[in-house]
């Protein structure tokens, strides 16, 4: 079964380099993590549990390669903590994640004519709405089952399957894609049970696709509720095999519109088709319209995930991603994010269930994973990159020449979810620039590995690395680090302001740019992108902080 | 100004408000066409996609400009993460408020309660900040796993020598108005505990504004013009200690129909502090509520009429001759107004007039049935009237009744913007200051800067219009 899985970028190592480090890897050294451990973050808890966890089919997929030295936390001036922060700090400020059914609301709005549904009170809803409409400057509609007091203490699903049926009147929508809230979850909502009565129900109906997933915010971030969505949608519609149609499935995990875009482009120029899930370039980037549309148009048709089995190969992306332990994940199997039991991610769902060729990748963020991914689809495709692709790595190889003086040694702090903290330090890396802390939100991320990976040999030190951080946390170690540079979303402004650095955008939520879900990361002309800003950023600084008021630099 | 008693039907009223859904009708009304009954402030339709907010939400708003202090949410994260710094309350000092904190409730919290885990949050938060008060709001899961937020807080009160007050703000038990509710009784808590000596007998407090893109300073500057002190600010720019003394104040100004009108009564009622209902939005609002406050204090100053006369003549010769020139761009114009609570919408209804415009759309997430009925006397026949919208129903209208702007919050931009309609934000978070005689100017330049953009000749709704030889009757 391990054969035709294809590996990381070919740097796979013994799987034990974990050597009973928790979770949060580098940070330990420093202490940063032992709140986090007695916090519950699964890292002291069960360190072999999650060894055992991943199986044979992912302990193929990882890429754990060796941490080298212990993580060196003494790249920046030490003794430079003015931040009074406790080692035993229990609350979070600031925090550097957002809750876990706004991943699966997003990943569902990625579905052609679906409904995303929370099953929980009217506010997180209302929430989730404003915060991703601000990213995104589109409409997003989010159903709620609005329960008060009453369905709180009795249970939700009158609600639940009231809401379902209001849905379907006012949308007609094919799918309608239901998240718990902690509400639901703390009240022990069995979700699963309601839609089988439901169906029972109001099968006369001619029912959309309904789809659920478990998302309790106190058991992980957007991302593991994304990822859970994801996989959903796939265990949940992907049941019967189907004739082979050569396509190329894509799970590129939490990217752009404009990501997806280009993403879609260089798989067609290989002269695939290709499925990718979800698919948010339309649904959250669309044009401007005479009718408002209830439903936005695009999104990955649920044909063809009905008929992901006939697929040529799966292409997952995410190193972190590709870390998740099988099963029920977190403690309790009735939480765990992922909902039921078996394979922990979308694509080794597929693979499992009808023996799919795997390939997993990081997020093609960078050469070398942007090389990682073509490699995958030059072996699906049987194809070569086609020639606009290798122009403009060509182009972007140039540019890494062009312009590395600018940046060469530069200090950068890079935070946000895991996978994308990943393909950008792996990015920083090959441009010059040197990330001396990486951070994360999400806990259990592997994150520290991944890091190692990217960086093997690169870097004159491992760059610290934090697990369920929060921005507080970020910066109290940032200080002793000296960055000249923040990448990450909109929320670390703050600190970029009070250490009057430059922040260079990237990831979500943007919500102080114009344009923040057209910015382009992946593929060649994303690494491209994504340096120009990298290495302006830190040009036009100069350029502010000198006297002389150069125009020419 | 028009009243609208007008019996015509409009014929716009054969409308398509069949595709409503049933159990909505009652919430949408259209003025002139028979006794209004808005089926309102009920908990919100499930399925329906609603853009009201949550009690915690409501509570959120009201407290969080209070700069000084401490505001810890209870619960798991999204809840706080969702409302860090996401509103321009502005200060013109500490600002512990634009942090966000969260116990950031794990699993097992959930499972064996959160109560030691807050403690510690508290312990620790406050040792590091210093407040001079801390809020600790509740959140839908605190409410159910049932953790004692009055007993730590008090517990924790008593060792760390300041006000920690709870705030029951469980996400699930109504909407926006019983979060005012909770806050003002969190508020209430501070009232009365701290010695007033030095406050004046010709002195207020201003209730009900959160001093966005710093609102509050334009009236406190009318204020303190007119001769008056004020004692707090409640919240915008908010101090805990002004907080504590502020029923020495002779005066509370409300402003907004729902989210302070509560503290209000609770201090009428235990101090017999009166209180004026004001708007600072619009120019018949803004002097008339500082007229009103002028004739409150004439028996104690005299003086206090003519000098408010003065001012408002001062402000006003500034403002009309610039006010002119935009009004001459917009007359004729339509304009959609969805805000939070529908006092908001009277005063925008007058603004519209100022500059020409005609209101074709109001509605507001938590209006009550008096407020809409006495909204609809200010409304033209024809205006629909319509409580708690959905995104379905705000396009519907804004297409039915060809709007030029809309007025609303972040929700409904993507929504205006989607159809080709100019935007104008008036929710919590604008950065724009709309109160006040400048306020007035914003808006108007706010408004004008959205209707008179050359982008909606290329939009669909427009464009094509144009281009086809039937749409010059549009
Ligand atoms: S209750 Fe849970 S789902 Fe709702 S906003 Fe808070 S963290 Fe998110
Ligand atoms: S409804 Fe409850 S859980 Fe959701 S945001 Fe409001 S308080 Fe938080």
């Amino acid at each position: 079964m391990t054969l035709d899985l294809i590996e990381l970028d070919g740097t796979c190592a013994g799987s034990d380099a974990v050597s009973g480090s928790c979770a949060c890897g580098g940070s330990c050294a420093d202490g940063g993590c032992a709140d986090d451990c007695a916090d519950g973050c699964g890292c002291s808890e069960a360190p072999e549990a999650d060894a055992d966890d991943c199986g044979p089919a992912s302990a193929a997929l990882l890429t754990p390669v060796a941490l080298k030295a212990a993580p060196s936390t003494g790249g920046g001036k030490p003794g430079k903590t003015p931040r009074p922060k406790r080692p035993d700090f229990v609350s979070t400020t600031n925090a550097c994640k957002l809750c876990t059914p706004l991943g699966a609301m997003l990943a569902f709005r990625g579905v052609e004519g679906a409904v995303p549904f929370l099953h929980g009170s009217q506010g997180c809803a209302t929430y989730m709405r404003r915060y991703v409409i601000s990213h995104y400057r589109e409409p997003m509609d989010i159903a709620s089952s609005s329960l008060g007091e009453k369905q709180a203490v009795y249970g939700g699903g009158p609600n639940l399957k009231k809401g379902i049926l209001n849905v379907m009147k006012k949308y007609d929508p094919a799918l309608v894609g239901v998240a718990t809230t902690c509400l639901t979850e703390t009240i022990g909502d069995d979700v699963g049970g309601y839609l089988r009565e439901f169906r029972n129900e109001f099968g006369d109906l001619g029912l959309p696709e309904i789809v659920h997933v478990h998302t309790p915010s106190y058991n992980g971030t957007h991302m593991e509720g994304w990822n859970a969505a994801v996989r959903a949608l796939v265990d949940q519609l992907a049941k019967e095999r189907v004739e082979p149609h050569g396509k190329v499935a894509l799970l590129p995990g939490f990217v752009s519109p404009a990501d997806l875009r280009h993403l879609r482009d260089l798989v067609t120029d290989f002269g695939s088709d290709v499925v990718i899930l979800p698919d948010l370039s339309d649904p959250l980037d669309g044009p401007a319209l005479e009718d408002y549309t209830p439903l936005p148009e695009g999104g990955t048709p649920l044909a063809d995930i009905r008929a992901l089995s006939g697929a040529a190969a799966v292409i997952e992306c995410g190193r972190s991603l590709a870390m998740t332990p099988t099963g029920p994940s977190g403690s309790s199997g009735s939480t765990g994010s992922s909902g039921s039991a078996g394979p922990a991610t979308a694509g080794r769902v597929l693979h499992e269930r009808f023996g799919l060729p795997l390939h997993a990748v990081g997020l093609p963020i960078g050469l070398r994973e942007t090389d990682a991914l073509v490699a995958a689809l030059e072996a699906v495709t049987g194809k070569p990159l086609p020639r606009r692709h290798e122009l403009e790595r060509g182009r972007f190889v140039d540019a890494l020449v062009d312009g590395h003086k600018y940046v060469s040694g530069k200090r950068a702090v890079v935070y946000g979810e895991a996978d994308l903290v990943i393909g950008l330090v792996s990015l920083l890396t090959e441009i010059g620039v040197h990330t001396v802390l990486a951070a994360t939100g999400t806990r259990g991320a592997h994150l520290a590995e991944s890091i190692a990976a990217v960086t093997e040999g690169m870097l004159p030190a491992m760059p610290t690395v934090i697990e369920g951080a929060d921005f507080e946390e970020i910066a109290d170690t940032a200080e002793g680090l000296s960055p000249d540079l923040l990448v990450g979303n909109s929320k670390g402004y703050r600190y970029a302001r009070q250490w009057n650095i430059p922040l260079v955008r990237a990831g979500f939520p943007i919500h102080d740019r114009f344009g923040g879900h057209r910015l382009l990361h992946v593929g060649y002309a994303g690494a491209q992108a994504l340096m120009d800003r990298i290495v302006n950023a830190v040009i036009e600084k100069t350029q502010s902080d000198s006297p002389v008021g150069y125009c020419y630099l | 100004m028009t009243t609208a008693t007008a019996p015509n039907v409009t014929a716009t009223a054969a409308c398509r408000d069949a595709d409503l859904l049933d159990e909505r009708k009652k919430q949408v009304h259209r003025a002139g066409q028979g006794p209004i009954d808005m089926a309102c402030n009920r908990e919100s339709l499930a399925g329906a996609v609603s853009q009201r907010a949550c009690v915690f939400c409501g509570s959120r708003v009201v407290l969080y400009p209070i700069a000084d202090a401490l505001h810890l949410v209870h619960g798991p994260i999204g809840c706080a993460a969702y409302t860090w710094d996401i509103r321009g309350a502005l200060s013109s000092g500490p600002e512990l408020h634009r942090l966000s904190f969260s116990t950031d409730l794990q699993e097992k919290d959930v499972i064996f309660g959160g109560e030691k885990k807050l403690a510690a949050a508290l312990d620790e938060l406050i040792d590091l900040h210093k407040p001079k008060a801390a809020f600790v709001y509740s959140t839908c899961i605190v409410g159910l796993i049932g953790d004692d937020l009055g007993a730590v807080c008090r517990k924790m009160s008593e060792k760390k020598g300041i006000p920690v007050i709870p705030v029951q703000s469980e996400g699930f038990k109504g909407n926006k108005r019983e979060g005012y509710l909770a806050a003002c009784k969190a508020m209430f808590q501070l009232v009365g505990t701290a010695p007033t000596d030095s406050v004046s007998p010709l002195s207020v407090n201003i209730l009900g504004d959160f001093n966005l893109a710093g609102e509050i300073w334009i009236v406190r500057g009318y204020l303190e013009r007119m001769g008056i002190q004020v004692v707090a600010n409640i919240t915008g720019d908010g101090r805990v200690d002004d907080i504590r003394r502020c029923h020495g104040a002779a005066l509370n100004l409300v402003q907004c129909s729902g989210s302070t009108m509560d503290l209000a009564r609770m201090m009428k009622e235990k101090y017999g502090t009166p209180h004026l209902r004001v708007s600072y939005l619009g120019i018949e609002d803004m002097a008339d509520s500082l007229y009103a406050v002028a004739e409150h204090f004439e028996s104690v100053d005299p003086g206090i009429v003519e000098r408010t006369r003065d001012l408002v003549r001062e402000e006003l010769a500034a403002l009309m001759p610039r006010l002119r020139d935009i009004r001459r761009d917009l007359s004729g114009k339509r304009a959609a107004i969805y805000v939070g609570g529908s006092f908001k919408a009277f005063s925008l209804i007058k603004a519209f007039r100022h500059i020409g415009m005609n209101v074709v759309l109001v509605g507001s997430q938590t209006g009550t049935q008096e407020e809409y009925r006495e909204l609809e006397t200010v409304c033209d026949p024809g205006t629909v009237i319509i409580d708690d919208a959905n995104p379905l129903e705000l396009s519907h209208y804004v297409r039915e009744l060809d709007v030029d702007v809309f007025v609303g919050g972040v929700k409904e931009r993507p929504i205006a913007h989607k159809l080709g309609v100019g935007f104008c934000d008036h929710n919590h978070e604008r950065k724009i200051a709309l109160a006040g005689f400048e306020g007035m100017y914003n808006f108007a330049r706010e408004v004008h800067a959205s209707v008179m953009s050359p982008v909606w000749r290329f939009v669909p709704r427009r464009s094509r219009r144009a281009a086809s030889p039937a749409g010059a009757d549009a």
